[in-house]
């Protein structure tokens, strides 16, 4: 018996997002779920009824209908206590939840007796990527940020030279890079800004750059990251030199995107009013940590306000601004949850507690509070440096014998010098002389030979071996010559019909080479075009 | 024609020879310098066979054995497919080496040039040693033939104490060979020269049963090098100094070509011919140690004609599964289509992709693809961070990480293709199933990774039909 999902409409005021969008309706249904939406959940992200119907949804006329009808909800806000009330005991909800800011909603989920993944809570480790929702409505927030500063802006972004003027690029400050700041950074970088950023986190400055933006370090000695790739709470001597370095670019920049966040912890004020007063008239800052009391002292969240000549954006649902491509970033981070839920693909699911990021995102088990999760273990970012550096030693010592590449060491060139000098003087002592003129030539050869073989192109290396291979085949001369030799007085105990049918036999082999591998090379060569 | 035009004639030839491997070092004239080789392999037959050596009686046998093996040397290049390259090669110098061998027995067995002293050792020594190598070249080129073609498996076989084997063969033809000088008729002498040869041939089957798949590329030109050194060791038993100069030229070719390829892997040429990947550090501990974290993400070909599609900056790096499958043409045509589109795709090519040297180049030759976008490694490597897309064709060992993270890696240190620094990479593979170096490839478990599972050609066909929609 396959369980059924179910994707009620938000109903929380200004949310325009959705759970999940026809083509991750489509996979889902492949899982062997069935799925159902309430009427218009997806207006607003612009997805009609009929586009679930054909991915193969079932429409529920009301939310009581919906939920009545499934055993696991899909949402994107936390849900109210009445949407709570209309659950099945023993259901699954998946949504945002935030946990430690909402004490009460998981004391009435957990008397509800449901199970409770938190989209939040997910575990920040490399394998739980494609499930963060956190970064893909952060990558959203960082964009739409951009594009709100831009409207509110007076100004072009990039810099023109026009008939009527010169026009100056905007500046554009982030602080924060994580992938918000980065979102931001790229998005503001594209309109054609002159853009900088700062982070806590000394490592990332070279994403940073890497955008195509330029880093702004704090003049201060402390490593910033924290636990799980998040920043950490800093020093006050590092606070002290970060708000100057703040109040110097606040000075110079058009635009600060503040995305600055520390978990579980009120957003940290960064600019302060006197900052903002320092500021262009006209200047816009936009305040990504708005939601959690905002970067800036004089955000007022949800809102837009204007103070001292700036315009300080606080809106706290950037992703739902850009409604259609959040529902589907999240809507597959859900999809990708699912799958990890329902391994056996038979529409069934699976809370497997052994699985770390299946533990780290399940906040409630059957009505049982189970979070916090226990600590997650070291992110890559700050092991990253030391495997790095580690391969290059050993590389070398790992015995693969001579070094590639390398010229050879003097010990081993004298070596051969040496070997070499001994086998001409064994030769030049017992070899003949008609021998010694052969053995010259035969070393002036290999040498030409190695001069120039290292011409040859690597992607004629199978041409060169054909080819060789037919001129190797220069061995006929050696049947060639034993055929029918003129023979001289006292030959007479020569087996000549052996000799003839042994060198007939070897001219024959070699014919095949010699024709054939003329032929193939040809053949070969023939198809290398411009 | 007298012996002094033979031997301007001789002189000829060489230095066509020279020019015609010269030619090879561009595209565009190494048709030029094919032809080269032709003219001179032409002039060395017409002047040995007008020359002082050949009698009239000899020319009707001559003439059939050279129209009978022509014909079945050019009916040979017409068919052969251009993924059968390597097994064809393999098995041309099989003949070479087979050759050499019976010239060597013939040159024995002739009685008309009497030597003595040092001289007639010297000449023993060179029949022996012609003989040496041409059985072993022989015998090798059929055992890798038989594995490049498939019919033999391409696991190593590892025999115990093969190295004693191996040291035993070569003090056994050592003191064949002495017996041989001390061998008072051509009966007595042809007794060690049978006992050797047998040896000879037994050496070069257990060298290359005990070289794995992988290292197929050292050893295709490691044996073009020994059909090289045969010929040589041939004309220094004939007096020839065309067959000498020929010999050598091949022979360093051939060296230099193994050596290439031996950098091109980072292992050493010796470990390479005593057999056995990996045999430094033993292929258990790498399984038990290095296993990657994480999962692999599957594609389809659709969603990777999406991201193709969307991608301004493409490398494709093929390996033998894409010669396995004979996608080649079908690569072309995605190549094709996408850069009408003004997307840049470029190949890029690692030195021992597929089982022998330069094998993808041909293959891509015969697809028609410009040979100006396709590139070597070192040409192409740090391109990566700047490319959208990297489609790994049927390659494994050639783009694993391990190679430059993981020092316990049997394949450590030897360059690779770094795929996993563009933004996305796709493999295309049948299975999960390891390399032939038998190691794990964490590339896979990347998160920028994509896997796209089953046989190249159909996939890539696919994928195709799914640009052309």
């Amino acid at each position: 018996m396959s369980l059924t999902i179910g994707v009620p409409r938000e109903i929380f005021p200004g949310e325009k997002r959705v759970a999940a969008v026809p083509e991750v309706v489509e996979k889902l249904i492949k899982l062997g779920f069935a799925v159902c939406v309430e009427s218009g959940a997806g207006a607003a992200a612009n997805f009609s009824d009929e586009a679930y119907q054909a991915a193969g949804a079932g429409i529920a006329g009301s939310a009581v209908e919906l939920v009545g009808r499934s055993d696991i909800i899909f949402k994107v806000r936390a849900p109210t206590p009445e949407e709570i009330a209309l659950m099945k005991p023993g259901s699954t909800l998946v949504s945002f939840i935030w946990p430690a800011q909402n004490p009460q909603l998981m004391q009435q989920l957990a008397d509800r007796k449901l199970t409770v993944l938190a989209m939040d809570s997910v575990p920040r480790v490399s394998r739980a990527q494609k499930m963060d929702a956190l970064s893909s409505m952060a990558n959203i927030a960082g964009y739409r940020a951009v594009i709100e500063a831009a409207h509110h802006f007076g100004r072009f972004f990039t810099g023109q030279i026009t008939a009527a003027g010169k026009v100056p690029p905007a500046k554009v400050f982030v602080i924060g890079a994580g992938v918000a700041g980065l979102a931001a950074l790229g998005a503001a970088v594209g309109l054609g800004a002159i853009v900088r950023a700062n982070d806590t986190r000394p490592e990332v400055a070279d994403q940073v750059k890497s955008m195509g933006a330029e880093f702004v370090p704090v003049d201060y000695q402390e490593e910033g990251t924290g636990v799980g790739g998040y920043a950490k709470l800093m020093s006050e001597g590092f606070q002290k030199a970060q708000l100057e370095t703040f109040a110097k670019q606040a000075k110079d920049v058009d635009i600060i995107i503040t995305t600055a966040l520390i978990p579980g912890k009120p957003a940290p004020k960064l600019i302060t009013a006197e900052m903002v007063k320092s500021m262009r008239p006209g200047s816009v800052i936009v305040d990504l940590a708005a939601e959690q009391g905002g970067n800036c002292e004089l955000t007022v969240p949800g809102e837009v306000v204007v103070r001292e000549g700036v315009t300080i954006i606080g809106y706290t649902d950037l992703p739902s601004r850009l409604s259609k491509q959040a529902s589907t970033l999240y809507a597959t981070n859900l999809l990708r949850l699912t799958e990890e839920l329902c391994k056996t693909k038979d529409g069934l699911i699976n809370v497997n507690f052994d699985d770390e990021v299946l533990r780290g995102a399940t906040v409630i088990k059957a009505g049982e509070v189970t979070w916090p999760p226990p600590p997650p273990r070291l992110s890559v970012a700050p092991a990253q440096a030391k495997p790095a550096a580690a391969p290059a030693t050993p590389a070398k010592k790992s015995g693969h014998g001579h070094g590639a590449g390398e010229p050879a060491s003097g010990r081993s060139l004298a070596a051969i010098f040496g070997v070499g000098a001994l086998l001409f003087w064994l030769v030049g002592a017992f070899a003949p002389a008609s021998f010694l003129a052969h053995f010259t030539v035969f070393v002036l050869a290999c040498f030409i030979g190695y001069m120039v073989i290292w011409n040859v192109t690597p992607s004629l290396h199978t041409p060169l071996m054909s080819v060789t291979n037919a001129i190797s085949s220069i061995i006929a001369v050696g049947a060639l010559i034993q055929v029918a030799p003129p023979l001289g007085e006292g030959t007479a105990g020569r087996p000549g019909a052996l000799i003839l049918a042994l060198a007939v036999a070897a001219l024959t082999l070699t014919a095949i080479n010699m024709f054939g591998g003329f032929a193939v090379t040809r053949r070969m060569l023939a198809m290398f075009r411009k | 024609m007298s012996a002094n035009l033979a031997t301007v004639a001789y002189i000829a030839a060489t230095i066509l020879f020279i020019l015609s491997l010269g030619g090879l070092s561009n595209p565009e004239s190494s048709r030029r310098g094919n032809l080269f080789g032709i003219v001179g392999m032409t002039i060395a037959v017409l002047a040995t066979v007008l020359g002082p050596r050949v009698t009239a009686a000899g020319i009707p046998w001559i003439v059939g054995a050279l129209a009978v093996g022509g014909t079945i040397g050019l009916y040979a290049a017409r068919k052969v497919q251009m993924t059968q390259m390597p097994e064809l090669v393999a098995l041309m110098h099989s003949l070479v080496g087979l050759a050499a061998c019976i010239v060597g027995f013939a040159s024995y067995v002739d009685t008309s040039i009497v030597f003595t002293g040092a001289e007639k050792a010297i000449h023993e020594i060179e029949i022996y040693v012609g003989i040496l190598i041409g059985a072993v070249t022989f015998s090798g080129s059929v055992i890798a033939f038989g594995k490049l073609s498939g019919k033999i498996g391409g696991k190593p076989m590892l025999l115990p104490a093969r190295h004693w084997l191996n040291l035993a063969a070569l003090l056994g033809v050592i003191w064949f060979g002495v017996q041989l000088l001390h061998a008072h008729d051509i009966d007595a002498g042809l007794v060690s020269l049978a006992v050797m040869t047998a040896l000879a041939l037994l050496f070069g089957v257990h060298m290359v049963m005990a070289i794995g798949g992988a290292d197929m590329p050292v050893v295709v030109s490691m044996l073009n090098s020994y059909s090289g050194w045969a010929a040589a060791a041939t004309g220094f038993m004939l007096a020839n100094d065309l067959l000498i100069v020929t010999g050598a030229l091949v022979g360093s070719s051939g060296a230099i070509l193994s050596y290439i390829m031996c950098r091109a892997m980072n292992r050493n040429f010796i470990s390479v011919i005593a057999g056995g990947f990996g045999t430094g550090g033993g292929a258990v501990p790498a399984a038990a140690g290095a296993q990657p974290a994480g999962e692999v993400t599957a594609i389809s070909a659709a969603e990777t004609a999406e991201m193709l599609r969307a991608a301004k900056n493409v490398i494709i790096v093929p390996g033998y599964g894409m010669a396995v499958a004979q996608a080649q043409h079908t690569v072309y045509e995605i190549t094709k289509l996408l850069r009408e589109k003004g997307v840049n795709v470029r190949f890029g090519i690692h030195p021992v992709a597929g089982r022998m040297p330069g094998h993808m180049n041909v293959l891509l030759a015969e697809a028609k693809v410009p040979y100006d976008i396709v590139h070597e490694m070192d040409e192409v490597n740090d391109d990566f961070p700047q490319t959208d897309v990297s489609m790994v064709i049927g390659a494994n060992d050639i783009v694993n990480p391990a190679a430059e993270d993981d020092p316990s890696s049997p394949i450590a240190g030897m360059p690779v293709l770094q795929v996993w620094k563009s933004k996305t990479s796709i493999v295309m593979k049948r299975s999960m199933a390891s390399g032939y170096a038998g190691v794990d490839n964490p590339l896979f478990y990347k998160e920028n990774n994509r896997m796209l599972f089953g046989d190249a050609k159909k996939t890539l066909d696919e994928v195709l039909a799914d640009l052309k929609a």
